[in-house]
């Protein structure tokens, strides 16, 4: 019988990685940071880094965080769009750590959305 | 910008928002010369020889969302009030380094800043995008290349919570003995 190489076993958890994934669906909510010159004049680093790390403390492989430019709503940077499948996506306005913090916890986590700081629904 | 990290975060977002897929910054302090040199550069679809000279020009962009375009204008006035200069070369198709050179000791010059938060910030918000990151004080260096680190982790997403940890404690342990370190 063939020996199994390193090579093997890494094609094997590769194709697990990859069924398992199909599985357990694709990402079904979306964090959109955006960061043009605008937002990142106006902290859009701070959230952005702020999100990161609540997202480092739960164990949670169907959310993704993308970083944009500019919506054209310059004003009212930092802007966060948050999209929940199935659900309109929610821009949040003016955004700073704390209110990340507060956004992550009650509309991410508990489908709370956090009517005080959202800018537009789209 | 309060900080020249977060001119650095803008000007990398630009290559990416032109198709890059691999960004390399470096940051050169060179304390004995006086001189703080900064370079981003990006394998993006570049600027045409004709719109080159208009990229500092506050009042064009060639995005349709609003009508000012300020990133680079906005670090080229940075760096002149320092004794310095910023200059953008471009070849189209193949990419597009923008330098930007200060007076180290210039009252003008605003601190570097959370260059962890800005490559945090550029390493999770494109994980697809592939960043160099080599910083140098004098004459020690620090070097991140996201490529070893998504190695290290056998392919796994930056954002996973262990890669994320791990790159975060890297960043900040690396800096933090450029910084504290004497010649």
């Amino acid at each position: 019988m063939a020996r199994l190489t390193i090579d093997d076993l890494k094609k094997i958890k590769e194709k697990t990685a990859k069924d398992t994934s199909l599985r357990h669906g694709k990402a079904s909510i979306k964090i959109t940071v955006h960061m043009g010159t605008c937002g990142i004049a106006a902290g859009a680093r701070d959230v952005m880094n702020s999100l990161m790390n609540e997202i480092a403390q739960v164990d949670r492989q169907d959310i993704r965080v993308v970083a944009s430019g500019c919506m054209g709503m310059c004003s009212s940077e930092p802007n966060v769009t948050i999209e929940v499948d199935g659900e309109e996506p929610i821009v949040y306005q003016l955004m700073d750590a704390n209110r990340m913090r507060q956004v992550f916890k009650r509309h991410v986590l508990l489908g709370e959305v956090q009517t005080d700081f959202a800018l537009a629904k789209m | 910008m309060k900080e020249l990290s977060l001119h650095i975060l803008d000007v990398a977002e630009n290559g990416i928002n032109a198709g890059a897929d691999r960004v390399r910054i470096s940051v050169e302090e060179a304390r004995l010369d006086n001189r703080l040199k900064i370079r981003i550069n990006d394998n993006g679809r570049g600027i045409p020889a004709d719109l080159i000279q208009k990229v500092t020009d506050p009042f064009y962009t060639t995005r349709t969302t609003r009508r000012v375009g300020l990133g680079l204008s906005l670090l080229e006035s940075a760096a002149r009030q320092c004794n310095g200069s910023m200059h953008v070369e471009s070849v189209p198709g193949k990419g597009t380094t923008v330098t930007a050179v200060f007076a180290y000791d210039h009252i003008d010059r605003a601190p570097l800043g959370d260059m962890t938060g800005t490559l945090i910030s550029l390493i999770m918000g494109y994980p697809d995008v592939a960043f160099e990151y080599i910083h140098s004080v004098n004459s020690r260096r620090f070097e991140l290349n996201t490529v070893d680190i998504k190695n290290m982790f056998d392919g796994r997403p930056v954002s996973d919570p262990a890669v994320f940890r791990k790159l975060r404690t890297l960043l900040e342990q690396g800096l933090t003995r450029l910084k504290t370190n004497e010649d």
